[in-house]
């Protein structure tokens, strides 16, 4: 199997999540071919052998620093067709996904979003993928000759094997119509861990009782090195912003450690978090339906239990 | 201005979902049906243009029979007429080219960024692809200015202000426009207008379904007294290992 693999860069890193789909790429077995595009230094891109990558390709054009998905779509199917791949290999994203759907279109693959698991190919080629929000899996048989993988956060075990790759400019045809979206300008929080990258994620409900008490569980998230989310109804209120809002219509996250405070746990926000590796759970009400789905649980106010844990960490460290 | 939007019909968001047939079939004893929630944001944002500025909107869905009452709530809500096609949604693949098939001459193609059941979020690409226009998801603002759509999209940790000319796709999701709940006249006159059926377009599925599982039950939550938060920091540490 010869894969090519979406390297996304945010502020000229390699986004771990990419590293993951690089690694993932490698355990099919065969070679893998990674795709870099926009502005990113050749270091950082070879360093990606260390991943599994043996080659590099770098469409460093500036137009690619946004993410304009017909542009990304057409670099993806040039660099496919290019390196005579059969697979295609990125992480779940809002660029990735939609240019990688826009590729099994123009190339005839078929699309499998949300893998969680490596292939089994003990009889045709059968991927498990999360359904329902992350409620059940669904075990599927991909059967295209051409392959397009999109896999969720945490779908495979990053550890450090190879060496350095090739790195190689990639010079795209790139026409008018690639760029039919047109960025006006873009509104980022910079420097914060980000929502859907992040290890750990210490997230707030309506037992925080208000914005003006977010200090302390910002805080918290601080010395975690953690990102902050929070429940529906904080977001519906303005308490935060709508990309901070975790659950079934929001963002969906896998972290090694979820640290809820004050939410109760309604079904719509355990869907976006049931991947996590550890749930703990703050509540000053001992009966939150959070708790049957927490790995630890402390029955206490927010106001209290929050600065105590904190101190706590920074102490333990 | 004539503006196509792509319903699912999904499990409730509050629906428990259990497997039948030796795990190869959705459970749907006491599911109650819904338009997909981010659909329903598209939908609404569709019904808002129609009022302000006279434009028709048409629903359409991929689905068996059962889905009819969830296109008559569309209708109810304020599409114009509905379009069902007679088939098993279960490949984003198959589902575009479907509504690709029926989507030519329509200036906006709205459906949801994801349907809930599946989680792909890859259709509204598809059919633009398809139909060799611009997409784009998710969406939480548009407007509609000359031939141009401005939108704002939703990004890993923040927001992108985008422009396009019509015709395009867009995926939607909140705050698009607030959800329309249907009233009284909106569902006698929905009885009335119309609902076609289609058969589908042969196409062939590249990802079949064999078995479904849910996740294994989680162990007993261990409680820790709120006077005693380094212990917890302790056994995040050596227990779980996550620290």
């Amino acid at each position: 199997m010869k894969a090519l693999v979406l390297a996304e860069s945010a502020e000229g890193k390699i986004k771990k999540t990419s590293l993951e789909a690089i690694a993932y790429a490698h355990a099919l077995g065969g070679t893998v071919t990674a795709i870099a595009l926009g502005t990113v230094s050749k270091d950082e891109l070879a360093g990606l052998g260390k991943f599994g990558a043996e080659k590099v390709l770098h469409a460093s054009d500036p137009r690619l620093d946004h993410p304009v998905i017909g542009a990304y779509a057409s670099v993806l199917e040039q660099a496919f067709a290019q390196e005579n791949c059969d697979c295609l290999v990125l992480a779940t994203s809002s660029i990735g996904v939609p240019a990688a759907a826009k590729v099994a279109v123009k190339t005839g693959a078929g699309f499998v979003c949300n893998v969680v698991d490596l292939p089994d190919t003990s009889s045709g080629f059968k991927l498990r993928k999360s359904i329902y929000t992350g409620k059940a899996f669904s075990t599927v048989d991909l059967s295209s000759p051409k392959k397009v993988i999109a896999i969720r956060k945490n779908a495979v075990t990053l550890k450090e094997t190879g060496g350095v790759a090739a790195v190689q400019d990639f010079k795209p045809a790139l026409k008018e119509t690639d760029f039919n979206t047109n960025i006006l300008s873009t509104e980022k929080a910079t420097g914060e861990v980000l929502l859907p990258e992040a290890n750990i994620v210490v997230s707030g409900g309506r037992g925080m009782k208000g914005p003006e008490h977010w200090g302390i569980l910002e805080e918290l998230a601080r010395s975690l090195h953690a990102a902050t989310g929070c429940s529906k109804p904080v977001s519906d209120m303005g308490w935060r912003p709508h990309h901070e809002h975790v659950g079934q219509t929001g963002v969906k996250v896998a972290p090694q450690l979820y640290i809820a405070i004050g939410i109760s746990g309604a079904i719509q926000h355990l869907a976006g978090v049931n991947s996590s590796k550890c749930i703990v759970v703050i509540n000053k009400d001992a009966e939150a339906p959070f708790f049957k789905a927490a790995d630890y649980g402390i029955v206490g106010d927010a106001f209290d239990v929050v600065p105590k844990l904190t101190a706590a960490i920074k102490a333990a460290k | 201005m004539k503006i196509l939007v792509c319903i699912s019909h999904v499990p409730d968001t509050t629906s428990r979902i259990n497997f039948i047939d030796n795990n190869t079939k959705f459970d749907t004893s006491g599911v109650q049906y819904i338009i997909g929630p981010y659909d329903d944001y598209a939908l609404a944002r569709a019904v808002e243009l129609k009022e302000s500025s006279g434009a028709s909107v048409t629903v359409i869905n991929v689905g068996l029979a059962e889905t009819e009452p969830t296109l008559r709530k569309a209708l109810a809500i304020g599409a114009d007429d509905a379009i069902r096609i007679n088939a098993d949604p279960s490949d984003s693949y198959f589902v575009a080219a479907q509504i690709a098939e029926h989507a030519k001459g329509y200036d906006l193609i709205l459906m949801g960024r994801e349907s809930i059941d599946y989680n792909s979020g890859v259709v509204h690409a598809m059919v633009g692809e398809m139909l060799g226009i611009p997409s784009v998801s998710p969406v939480m603002k548009l407007d509609i200015e000359g031939d141009k759509v401005k939108m704002a999209r939703e990004i890993e940790g923040g927001k992108e202000y985008v422009e396009a000319k019509l015709p395009i796709v867009a995926g939607c999701q909140e705050p698009i426009a607030e959800w329309k709940i249907p009233n009284m006249r909106g569902i006698m006159s929905a009885r009335t207008k119309p609902l076609k059926v289609a058969e589908p377009k042969a196409t062939e599925k590249a990802v079949t379904h064999i078995r479904y599982d849910l996740p294994p039950p989680k162990g007993a939550v261990k409680m820790i007294s709120a006077d005693n938060v380094e212990q917890l920091v302790q056994l995040l540490k050596t227990e779980a290992k996550v620290l």
